[in-house]
């Protein structure tokens, strides 16, 4: 038995990246359900630096940063390998897990475009298109003929992606517009309706609803929070 | 072969020098090109065309970008060597890529704003750049390198902005070298390695080309 506990919040693409490696290795693991408005002292004790989500202990000791955990796990665990073996294929890999963090700082503003004017809103789509566009004529390893990032089966780049995609889908739910139009988009879009479907992403997908309603709820408390001040 | 190894470069770059210094740490024989950042060369824009900035690093004919990227990608392409950059034991490496982190997401963007901005921009920002310089002097402690006893990942990352220290303490007019001793004591340990001096230019210089910089930045307004 791994001595593994994850710190997270359920509804953070963040902790999910950490999540579906843990089942996609098979490993059992305590689940620790982080309140961002009251962290555990444990947290901030495990991450004093960015006092953030995810962290997984291991062994009682703790590693930060999501996609650093999730190459931490496949070291340790290499079953079901989700960086590539080839030091060049593993860089570019990483070059679109770092580009997918330029994608979440795009993605977030979303939350908060329901009070925005037309102007401002179409600004933020089109940043976010801007990247999605990038990545659909750019990145080589999304191809016609590999059903993913990693080609027959995902890697970290799916499941960088794949976090920030389901954000995504979220702004989209929540704001009732379609960003990822399958029209300016139809790679991408086929690559996540393929990695929604694999089995371990399926069962740890959270619900839709629910996101949209956490989502809602986050952003009510930080207004509550900006007119208190 | 020298022509395996190419590398776009600028020699202001923080980000270039970290590829320099991994590079000169491993032996390795490159073409180094500088580039024109107002005038990306063609070869550029088609090995970069994501981010269209330098390093790159072409090896036979294939690019590499995002500097730390790059440092790992050698570290792992060349790894029969004898100086890694990154340790071998799983949990050190995580704790070493979560620093290299720490430093691209605060050094440099704040730095910036430090020698780039007056007033109570760059006030704000000399007190992020204070807290940081805190939080890796606290993470150094007493040890001669970031990583212990090896030079490594870590020390490759931050090394590069030390040619940025003058530069803060003038414009901020504050003394790194008074509030953060230990820091500027590894700098000056590093800056004694042959691939870190050959790769980091002068303080002076580095001054010059920023106030210079800064001036154009300022002219757009």
């Amino acid at each position: 038995m791994e001595d593994l506990k994850l710190h997270g919040f359920w509804y953070s693409p963040f902790t999910m990246r950490v999540v579906w490696t843990l089942k996609l290795k098979g490993l059992a693991y305590e689940n620790i359900e982080e309140d961002r408005y009251n962290k555990s002292p444990q947290l901030l004790e495990y991450n004093p630096v960015h006092k953030k989500t995810p962290v997984l202990v291991h062994g009682g000791k703790p590693i930060c940063e999501s996609m650093i955990i999730v190459q931490y796990i496949d070291e340790l665990w290499p079953q079901n390998p989700l960086v590539p073996h080839d030091p060049y294929d593993r860089a570019q890999a990483r070059f679109w897990v770092a580009y997918s963090e330029q994608l979440f700082s795009a993605v977030v503003p979303l939350i908060y475009v329901d009070i925005a004017d037309d102007e401002e809103k179409e600004k933020v789509i089109e940043k976010v298109q801007k990247l999605l566009k990038d990545i659909e004529d750019q990145c080589v390893l999304l191809d016609d003929e590999k059903k993913f990032f990693g080609g027959d089966n995902i890697n970290i780049v799916d499941i960088a992606f794949g976090s920030m995609i389901k954000f995504l889908v979220t702004m989209e739910d929540l704001n009732k517009l379609k960003v990822l139009e399958v029209e300016k988009f139809p790679r991408l879009h086929s690559w996540f309706d393929n990695f929604k479907n694999v089995s371990i992403i399926k069962e740890n997908l959270p619900n839709r609803e629910k996101m949209c309603a956490i989502m809602k709820y986050i952003r009510e408390r930080k207004r509550e929070l900006q007119s208190s001040n | 072969m020298a022509d395996e190894v190419v590398l776009l470069d600028f020699w202001p770059s923080p980000f270039g020098m970290r590829v320099r210094i991994a590079l000169a740490e491993k032996g390795i024989d490159y073409e180094g090109r500088e580039e024109d950042l107002s005038n990306k060369s063609p070869l550029l824009l088609k090995m970069n065309p994501v981010n269209k900035q330098i390093p790159v690093l072409i090896h036979k004919g294939r690019p590499i970008s995002e500097s730390l990227i790059i440092v790992q990608y050698i570290d792992e392409a060349w790894s029969n060597n004898k100086s890694p950059l990154l340790p071998s034991d799983p949990y050190q490496r995580a704790n070493a890529r979560f620093w290299a982190d720490y430093i691209d997401k605060k050094i440099y963007s704040t730095g910036r704003l430090v020698w780039g901005t007056t007033g109570e921009v760059q006030e704000k920002a000399k007190e992020e750049l204070r807290e940081s310089f805190r939080v890796l002097e606290k993470e150094l402690a007493e040890k001669t390198y970031f990583g212990g006893d090896m030079f490594g990942l870590v020390d490759v990352a931050l090394i590069p902005f030390y040619s940025w220290f003058y530069t803060l303490e003038t414009t901020a007019n504050f003394s790194i070298t008074e509030e953060f001793p230990r820091l500027v004591s590894w700098a000056k340990r590093c800056m004694q390695r042959d691939s870190v001096s050959n790769s980091v230019p002068d303080q002076y210089k580095i001054y010059d080309f920023l106030l210079d910089l800064k001036k154009k930045m300022h002219s757009i307004e």
